[in-house]
């Protein structure tokens, strides 16, 4: 390892010292800090987003999504569409060609083999792969010849960039991990802390939740980058303070996610040493509303489709709520520039986002809201909370563990009781809530609460899999240890026609139409309420150039073209 | 006093049994999961998969005696293995592996013990050196200014969090005045005089806010005890005796002064293990104490487990070191 460390360096430094040769390296270092800090470089035994990203420094995809959420090649010369014939007919198989001359950083030729293996790699049984739900339904991949490889499906995909597209799956050297299938991966730390692979820098140093040490790939590619020689990449700390070092201080080029309060943010960047950039992905803050009685009385049947709710099934009790929510006040108070009121569920791309319930989610009307309540029979009580056939319109909000999360809570609560429905609150620390634990009664799975708040997304630009997660019978229950993604216990068979017609449907067009509608059926259904659209929120250095920042895949996904500002 | 040290060491083989017990079965039954961190775009199967891939398939006894071996026999042997470069068995054995990392628990240890000795056992050493005279000073001259003074900023060291006292010098020293870095760098190695200077400013916050808080504390036991001894009939003897007050000070008081400090001091230094946790997350000094907090957030259960249980053996270690040095320094302890 240090013999390769030496000739790397030596290599690097001759590529510096040779001027006649690219500009690759002559920016020196550049600084970026992740306040969560790196533990592993690979996405595939991943323990969080901050590794897949770093780990988009030296393995890269056949293919990335750039800022705008196209798919654009990377490893392959060009993207195989239907029309290019690089997608067969029957939409089952999609064959990629890889570029000439590809490197890994070690010197040895990149092969259809490697793409193989990768596969194999995260399929291989006890091997825990995080990202194996992006092979699904995928039944060969094959090295037609030593450039060319062919993936093939078991079923109809109209949209085959699942395997091999986006940061959370990129090519992995077939002779550095051939050791480490199935249950030995993990114990392969040289290989997963160090991979060889095709990205624009090496790692040189490695020390686990503390700082990565990076260095220009020798066998990159393009020859005049990247910029930088070295890369340094720190982790710890919190959000506030990483937005320091870049705004006020000046010690780092680039923070990411940033996620602190507008106010403080602004008065930072009013030090003139840096700027704050947001990028908007898929992610949605949300209400979702259970369907189904979460009274406690009701035992084991609590929360089960055996007992539908008692108020929260009606679409106009919902929507009500829904007018009650200043949203423009929930942007502004928590996320400023990285944030846009919504209420879809598929936000963006452009051409997948619906327009059709701007007219009433924009605005809060509260006098609207306390009609549509009082058309529906319920009547003001004496202590301020409407009731109706004796029951009392009164709900259990509740959300994780997070002080942007408590603010939106209270001014919810404020603007439901403004229109007479009594809300308590609730949090809990957000490695409970989120962590699906079968036998905790506090996970949004569970959902022993009537509305429970959290964010969403998405992986890449294509959401079917992402709104298959609402059709009937995907509910979490006792008979699939509570893991169900359809937390509200929604069940609507126009939405799970329009999802069997998604599965059928090729071409962008067709499908946004699709996405549209389905998109707006949960809109307009009493188990959703769209909050923000978040957006990522990261600080770059006045002195740092070639930033594209980008929501849809890894934040360093162009760090190749990344330069010093003269 | 040889007796009396191997029954204590004996006696706290079960203590530590019982309290790696308690460490394992706490954390075990704590809610939060592994996989909480992960993406909510990664389906449930997958998560599950990930879980039984941890080793969280099996039950909780097993469990513990795996851990339990793993601690005890594999770990010693490596570090035994890797220190001398002798072969025991094939090599290939089961060691504590993290969960976040996928890398043994002692590696991670290994990589962070510079880091927190230097800041973290600097700052103690730094906080001992500076209590000593100051409390000698306060006692001597009691209720004078220097006393009153030092009273003061004890109170304010001891009762101002870290985490505020941290912040404000950052703002002062790094945002206003730019002198400082806020952030440390772990892989600066000293190699010259300027390389040294860099380490220099990178530790004077973090150093200066923890010694700050253990001078506090030290202190005020210096001042204590003093004033104990300086009221003593023996000083008067010494006084009359045509000493020079200094050596009467600084020679008789003092030595007897520094007994109940002494043992102060030892029950202390296992807190510099522990990293000074907060110090070290806001000046990202990346030492054992972010380690420990990071496995927390991260539900990494053989990290922590491995961590606390090292805290708890030095912690045992030092208590009896302490007893030990009391019954040395003072001649009138007797142990049986």
């Amino acid at each position: 390892m240090k013999l390769r460390n030496v000739l790397m360096g030596a290599a690097a430094s001759a590529l510096c010292a040779s001027a006649a040769l690219a500009e690759r390296g002559s920016d020196g270092q550049v600084n970026i800090l992740y306040w969560q800090a790196v533990s592993i470089m690979t996405p595939y035994l991943s323990s969080g987003t901050k590794d897949i990203q770093a780990a988009s420094l030296v393995i890269e995809p056949l293919a990335r999504y750039n800022e705008k959420g196209e798919i654009v090649p990377y490893l392959v010369d060009a993207v195989p569409t239907v029309e290019n014939g690089g997608v067969s007919q029957d939409l089952l198989t999609i064959t990629w060609k890889l570029k000439d001359g590809l490197l890994w950083s070690d010197g040895s030729p990149v092969t259809a083999d490697d793409v193989v293996f990768t596969w194999q790699y995260c399929t291989a049984p006890d091997g825990g792969c995080a990202q194996i739900s992006n092979f699904s339904d995928v039944t060969k991949v094959e090295a037609v010849d030593p450039q060319t490889v062919k993936v093939t499906f078991g079923v109809a995909k109209p949209f085959p960039y699942g395997p091999f597209v986006g940061s959370n799956s990129p090519i992995l050297q077939k002779k550095q991990f051939a050791d480490c299938l199935g249950a030995k991966a993990p114990t392969c730390t040289e290989a997963n802390t160090r991979p060889v692979g095709t990205g624009p820098f090496t790692v040189t140093d490695f020390k686990a939740n503390d700082v990565v040490t990076l260095a220009a790939n020798p066998n990159f590619r393009d020859p005049a980058k990247p910029a930088f020689a070295t890369l340094v990449l720190k982790g710890g700390g919190d959000a506030a303070s990483a937005a320091r070092s870049v705004l006020e201080t000046g010690e780092f080029d680039y923070a990411w996610n940033t996620q602190v309060e507008p106010e403080i943010l602004a008065q930072m960047a009013a030090a003139g040493k840096g700027q704050v950039l947001s990028a908007f992905g898929s992610l949605v803050e949300r209400l979702q509303i259970n369907q189904t009685d979460p009274d406690p009385a009701l035992g084991a049947e609590r929360a089960t489709l055996a007992h539908p709710h008692p108020f929260l099934t009606d679409p106009n009790v919902v929507r009500a709520l829904s007018l009650a929510i200043d949203r423009e006040v929930l942007v502004e108070t928590g996320y400023g520039e990285a944030g846009k009121p919504t209420c879809n569920i598929v936000p963006a791309p452009e051409m997948n986002a619906s327009t059709n319930n701007d007219s009433w989610c924009m605005k809060q009307d509260i006098e609207g809201a306390k009609k549509l309540l009082d058309d529906a029979g319920w009547t003001v009580g004496s202590d301020g909370v409407r009731e109706k056939d004796g029951k009392k319109l009164s709900v259990l909000y509740q959300a994780s563990t997070n002080s942007v999360r408590q603010a939106a809570q209270a001014l919810i609560k404020q603007w439901w009781e403004e229109i007479g429905v009594a809300t308590e609150l609730r949090n809990i620390d957000g490695g409970v809530y989120f962590g699906g634990d079968p036998g905790s009664p506090d996970t949004i799975q569970k959902f022993y609460a009537d509305i429970e708040m959290f964010a969403n997304e998405f992986d890449g630009t294509d959401p079917e899999k992402y709104l298959n997660e609402w059709v009937c019978g995907a509910e979490p229950n006792a008979a699939n240890q509570w893991q169900g993604p359809n937390y509200s216990r929604w069940c609507n068979k126009d939405f799970d026609a329009a999802m069997a017609e998604l599965g059928k449907t090729a071409g962008a067009k067709e499908r946004a139409a699709i996405i549209i509608r389905a998109n707006d059926l949960i809109a307009a259904s009493p188990s959703f309420i769209g909050l923000v659209h978040r957006g990522r929120l990261s600080a770059k250095s006045n002195t740092l150039g070639g930033i594209a920042m980008n929501a849809w895949d890894s934040e360093l996904w162009n760090a190749a073209d990344w330069y010093r500002e003269k | 006093m040889f007796a009396y040290t191997l029954r204590r060491l004996l006696f706290a083989i079960p203590t530590l049994l019982v309290i790696s017990f308690i460490i394992f079965a706490l954390l075990d039954l704590s809610p939060g999961d592994p996989t909480a961190n992960l993406p909510l775009t990664i389906p449930a199967e997958v998560r599950e998969q990930i879980r039984v891939s941890l080793g969280l398939g099996e039950p909780f006894h097993i469990r513990y005696l795996k851990w339990l071996d793993q601690f005890f026999v594999n770990e010693p042997l490596s570090l035994i293995e890797d220190m001398t470069g002798w072969q025991f068995g094939d090599g290939n054995r089961l060691r504590v592996i993290s969960w976040q990392t996928r890398s043994p628990v002692v590696d991670l240890i290994r990589e962070r013990l510079p880091q927190t000795l230097w800041v973290v056992g600097l700052a103690y050493l730094v906080g001992v050196l500076i209590a000593v005279p100051i409390g000698v000073i306060s006692a001597y001259r009691q209720y004078s200014w220097f006393d009153q003074i030092g009273t003061f900023v004890s109170m304010i060291g001891f009762s101002v969090p870290t985490f505020f006292m941290g912040l404000l010098l950052i703002v002062i020293f790094s945002v206003k005045l730019q002198w400082l870095p806020t952030i440390y760098d772990t892989n600066l190695r000293v190699t010259d005089l300027h390389t040294f200077w860099l380490q220099v400013k990178q530790m004077i916050m973090p150093v200066t806010v923890l010694a700050l808080f253990n001078a506090s504390q030290i202190s005020r036991y210096m001042r204590a005890s003093m004033l104990d001894n300086l009221s003593q009939d023996y000083v008067r003897t010494a006084r009359a005796k045509g000493l020079r007050e200094r050596s009467v000070v600084l020679i008789h008081v003092l030595r007897n002064s520094l007994i109940p400090v002494v043992t102060v001091i030892a029950l202390g230094v296992p807190t510099i293990f522990g990293g000074a946790i907060i110090t070290e997350q806001i000046f990202r000094v990346n030492g054992l104490g972010q380690l420990l907090i990071t496995g927390i957030q991260g539900a990494d259960l053989p990290l922590v487990q491995t961590l606390t249980f090292i805290f708890a053996v030095l912690i045992v270690l030092f208590n009896l070191i302490a007893d030990v040095l009391y019954g040395i320094l003072d001649p009138r302890i007797r142990y049986e």
